[in-house]
């Protein structure tokens, strides 16, 4: 049977992204001065089953690199070595160069191996260094697998030739398991029906030990057996015993056919031969033992000392396996790997100290550069992602629930509908209201499927904060909380980037350097919080920092250098923080590779708003800064309010909703004799009339003939001026841009029950054309500035 | 036909046991972890546990161990995925009861070879 | 609608026939769906063609140029309706049942869109071959005539050949005395 392995490639790479998320978190986690077995364990387990993976879905390279890190990995988790920083580098390191490899293996292109090849020889030098002393051994191993490996395959194919039994004779077994073998599972009889499958086999039972049967357990084995086999190599007959050989007393012999000429000829089905054979062995065992054949004597005892002598040949075995699949997927990068480190963790063999120093100051040095170069690569791949989504199995079992109901409510109507008489149009309309209520229902559940925590875009800032706050010599907490507040996919996969600006962000310009917090009286540390949590509809983030705030007076003097304010003008501190999302403004002295890099907030602020969501900053000097971003929970359903304005239908998002009202005219102010006012209990709320911003024929363009919908949004609110409110419906928002372009005010079209397309207002966007075309009213800090 | 329990933490390695075994016909059970298998291997008679080795909340050593004080599987075959590194403990997990091992990485017919061995 | 292949004598010179005959791979036929537009016809490359519907009532969308009849619901989708006697500035036909709309898809550069025109009928369809289009004459730079294809003469009759492409993504078109020049001149 062959199966196609690359149907279980996808998955294989998706759990191999979750266990290198898992490492990174854990590497994270980890403090060189607490030996945290459970986290080591953790991170040990994740190299293991990509090693494992790997090799079984046939990525050599990812499985031959992970080796030498699992390896460092076991030895810190044995405690044979210790945990230092550097080894935890190294290992940071090498889950960013797997993400990469995996990344273009995912993508069907050829991985870049140079970092991969420059970690792993890191990797050996460490794994050569002193500091392993009580571990020589499973060393030694490694190195001997690398140099072997690389090593001629004379060497194997002369190993394989004396697997080939000489042409005429037989094997002579002896067999004693352990009297417990069979509580291994290992049933004896089953050996030697495989025995049987090499050539013709006769077996003797040695039934001396057999106790009487008053005294017999029947679980324990006191057989031994002898053994005659046509046919076979000895690997194949180890490979029978090989479970069982260091539980048992087992000799395996081969015995020449001398004395006889003719019996060359010994068919595997000369049944008769065979026996003579066996009847003779007792002779042949004493000329076996004098060792014609020295190398195929091997006469087994007990366990556990002679265990080296079998060791070796499964090696081999393995890696001929490994060097034949180098070869057949040879590109120039994986051989220039093969040769290059074993002659690195030889040479270390022999000058252990200063080698080791020298490897890790190689290392060290170009670290940075190549993590940079890392997380700059990463985003650019991202069509790779996304391809499936985990779901628990409470979401699925939910679902699940959730039809069983739909078929049970359309099996009712449809015994309805079989008889329809006036008499049961209540039950109809019930059955109709349950239908509702299911299909309601049933779009939650489906879209709560697309709903994941946030833990996902989180979890990949512990490592950008440690990095940065490294090369900035910034000692800085990172706090997380909410991280299990969920989102839509979509927008978590939209969010990463912003967030990674903010941080950056609170990072260079929010948290100062040590000595000027200690000098403000602060911590020497710096604090810097994510924090996520759900309001109404929509999914809060903030990113607090408790570093110098926002400078006010260099924000106002480079704005109005900049032009964007006048001179003079008076602001408040609200409309002063504004200004940083204005496009091009930057205050960063000098532009450092942390942020300033051309990239504004006012970029930040364009894909939050691209998302339908707002960023909003508050700072106090000396305290700290708080950034705030509010996003819609999904983007592909909405909550809507349908209104009417003459024959046309828009929806409004229920969300920013405040209230409606019928316009009682002693409400209304004009304003300077045009704009008109609502008085809203002790606010004033100007009016925005739909048809006159959207261009559309109303049924009537006096106030008291149609109604007011309360909206809000930016801080602003408003009242819109309709004809009619119509249903409320959650509607599927379609992209308006896919087919045509982007449209002012709009956010989207949905399609209504009836098919008819109608338009989704945006309110905020409506807001700013309100305010360009007539500029009738300012938000509320203005009016209070 | 026979039962396997199949037990691995790689949902990738699963997927490619149970896809081998069940197109050769036998009938398969998944696990995740020691513990879960556990529960299965009480409800169910399996005649064939294959587990990986290293594994969060029971590991497979521990399973074995567990496994061989139930009574139905005193003798069943239950067989190790291990590799070749150090980290894994053939040796361990025959003292623990393993019947044998399938060394990692291998192929579907490797997999299958040795099952239908083991089974007869 | 019937289908015409072209197979009139041309009265090319015995020297472009052996390069047709060179040049043969990159010369086959294309098949050009035509319609009428204020008397005249324009063809569009029949493969851009998803399909055609009559005249349904769009969505309007607020504040878009008057050639923008608005948006329809194709089977999910939401597909803007251009009228293209607007976008050339003729004066709009009153949409009866003889009205059609083809839809297209367009590409730019940010991938392929769905759009859909109206035209006063579907004509006909022919298969043409890049020899019998002529260029349109050069009227100066000010007036781009890229959306144009070719001309092309159809038993007496002028075929204009448009780049769908181009047409619907330009954001100027010549009017339509301008387009007559190019037609008869």
């Amino acid at each position: 049977m062959s199966i196609d392995l690359s149907q279980f490639h996808q998955v294989f790479f998706e759990e191999s992204f979750e266990g290198l998320d898992s490492m990174e978190e854990g590497l994270l986690d980890l403090n060189p001065d607490v030996f945290d077995v459970e986290t080591i364990n953790t991170i040990f387990r994740a190299a293991h089953s990509i090693k494992g993976g790997a090799g079984t879905f046939g990525f050599q390279v990812v499985a031959e690199f992970t080796h030498v890190v699992e390896t460092l990995l076991d030895e810190i988790r044995a405690g044979s070595r210790s945990l230092t920083s550097n080894h935890i580098d190294l290992l940071l390191r090498s889950v960013d160069c797997l993400r990469e490899i995996m990344h273009a293996l995912q993508d069907g292109d050829e991985p870049e191996m140079a970092l991969a090849n420059e970690l792993k020889a890191s990797f050996e030098a460490v794994l050569s260094g002193q500091d392993a002393a009580p571990v020589e051994d499973a060393q030694a191993a490694s190195v001997e697998q690398t140099v072997s490996a690389a090593s001629d395959a004379a060497e194997e194919t002369s190993d394989v030739s004396t697997d080939t039994p000489p042409p005429s004779g037989y094997w002579s077994i002896y067999f004693k398991p352990d009297a417990d073998v069979l509580r291994t599972g290992n049933e004896p009889v089953r050996m030697f029906r495989e025995l049987e499958c090499l050539g013709a086999l006769s077996v003797e039972a040695v039934t001396c030990d057999v106790p009487e049967f008053s005294q017999l357990d029947p679980e324990v084995c006191y057989l031994a057996w002898n053994l005659t086999l046509n046919g076979g190599t000895r690997a194949e007959i180890d490979e029978v015993f090989e479970w069982v050989v260091d539980e048992s007393e087992l000799s395996i012999r081969w015995v020449d056919d001398v004395e006889d000429v003719t019996s060359q000829k010994i068919s595997a089905r000369d049944e008769g031969a065979s026996d003579e054979g066996a009847r003779d062995e007792g002779a042949r065992d004493e000329r076996a033992l004098s060792a014609e054949h020295p190398s195929d004597v091997l006469a087994q005892t007990q366990s556990g000392k002679e265990q080296p002598i079998q060791e070796p040949s499964i090696q081999e075995q393995s890696i001929q396996e490994q060097s034949v699949q180098q070869a057949s997927s040879q590109a120039p990068s994986v051989s220039e790997q093969s040769t290059q480190a074993p002659s690195v963790s030889e040479q270390s063999t022999q000058e252990q100290p200063s080698q080791e120093q020298q490897a890790q100051g190689q290392s060290a040095e170009p670290q940075p550069a190549e993590a940079a170069k890392t997380v700059k690569k990463a985003p650019a791949k991202s069509a790779s992602e996304s391809t499936s989504i985990r779901v628990g199995i409470d979401k699925i079992d939910s679902l699940i629930n959730m039809v069983g109901e739909l078929v049970i409510t359309q099996s009712m109507l449809g015994q309805l509908g079989a008889n329809f008489d006036m008499e049961k149009l209540v039950r109809l309309q019930e059955g109709l209201a349950q239908l509702e209520h299911n299909t309601r229902e049933l779009q939650e559940s489906v879209m709560r499927i697309r709903m994941l925590p946030i833990s996902f875009t989180f979890s990949r800032f512990p490592r950008l904060v440690r990095d940065l706050s490294k090369q900035m010599d910034k000692k800085i907490d990172l706090v997380l909380l909410g991280e299990n507040t969920e989102l839509d996919k979509t927008v978590m996969e939209k969010i990463g980037d912003p967030m990674v600006h903010l941080i950056r962000n609170s990072l260079d310009h929010g948290i100062e350097v040590p000595e000027a917090r200690v000098a403000a009286g602060k911590p020497e540390t710096g604090t810097i919080t994510l924090n996520a949590f759900h309001q109404g509809g929509n999914i809060i983030i903030q990113i607090i920092d408790d570093g110098k705030g926002l400078d006010r007076d260099r924000i106002l003097s480079k704005a109005i250098e900049r032009g964007l304010v006048a001179e003079g003008e008076r602001l408040s501190d609200e409309q002063i923080h504004e200004l940083i999302f204005h496009p091009g403004f930057s205050t960063a002295d000098k532009i450092s590779d942390i942020s300033g890099r051309g990239v504004g907030m006012d970029v930040v602020r364009r894909n939050i708003q691209e998302l339908n969501g707002s960023v909003e900053v508050e700072s106090t000097p000396g305290v700290g800064s708080t950034f705030t971003i509010r996003l819609p929970l999904t983007l592909a359903i909405l909550d809507g309010q349908l209104v009417r304005v003459g024959n046309e239908v828009f929806i409004l998002p229920l969300v920013s909703i405040i209230e409606s009202l019928q316009v009682d005219l002693s409400m209304i102010n004009n304003v300077g004799g045009q704009s008109e006012v609502l008085r809203l209990r002790d606010e004033y709320v100007p009016i925005v009339k739909l048809h006159e911003l959207l261009n559309v024929e109303p049924d009537s363009t006096e106030l008291e003939n149609g109604l007011l919908v309360v909206v809000e949004a930016d801080n602003t609110k408003v009242g819109l001026f309709v004809d009619d409110l119509l249903a409320q419906q959650q509607v599927v928002i379609k992209s308006l841009e896919q087919n045509y372009q982007r449209v002012e005010g709009i956010s989207g079209a949905t399609i209504l029950g009836d098919g008819k397309v109608a338009l989704i207002v945006d309110i905020s966007g409506m807001l700013k054309m309100a305010n360009q075309t007539n500029g009738r009213f300012k938000s509320k800090d203005f009016q209070a500035a | 036909m026979p039962k396997i329990l199949a037990v691995d933490d790689s949902a990738s390695m699963r997927q490619m046991v149970t896809f081998t075994l069940k197109g050769a016909g036998f009938e398969v059970e998944e696990a995740a972890d020691g513990q879960q298998a556990l529960i299965k291997a009480r409800q169910n008679n399996f005649d064939l546990v294959l587990s990986d080795v290293n594994m969060p909340v029971m590991d497979g050593i521990q399973l074995v161990r567990e496994l061989r004080t139930l009574a139905d599987y005193k003798f069943i075959p239950i067989l190790m995925l291990t590799t070749e590194s150090a980290g894994d403990k053939k040796m361990e997990g025959k003292q623990a009861g393993a019947t044998g091992w399938i060394v990692k990485p291998f192929n579907p017919d490797q997999l299958l070879n040795t099952i239908k061995k083991v089974l007869g | 609608m019937t289908e015409q292949v072209l197979t009139k004598p041309t009265n090319a010179s015995s020297n472009d026939e052996v390069e047709n005959a060179l040049g043969a791979h990159d010369t086959a036929t294309d098949q050009y769906l035509t319609f009428i537009m204020a008397n005249e016809e324009y063809g569009v490359d029949i493969l851009s063609v998803q399909e055609i519907r009559g005249w349904e009532d769009a969505t309007p969308i607020p504040n878009s140029p008057d050639f923008v009849k608005g948006v329809i619901n194709l089977r999910g989708t939401i597909v803007p309706i251009i009228d293209l006697r607007l976008r050339f500035g003729l004066n709009q036909a009153e949409y009866g049942p003889m009205t059609v709309v083809i839809v297209l898809k367009v590409s730019d550069e940010k991938g392929n869109k769905v759009i859909g025109i109206v035209v006063d009928a579907v004509s006909d369809v022919y298969s043409l071959s890049s020899e019998e289009m002529r260029h349109p004459p050069e009227l100066g730079d000010q007036v781009n005539i890229s959306f144009i294809k070719g001309l092309v003469d159809v038993q007496g009759k002028m075929v204009i050949l448009l780049n769908i492409d181009v047409l619907l993504n330009l954001k100027e078109l010549p009017d339509v005395e301008t387009l007559k020049k190019i037609i008869h001149e």
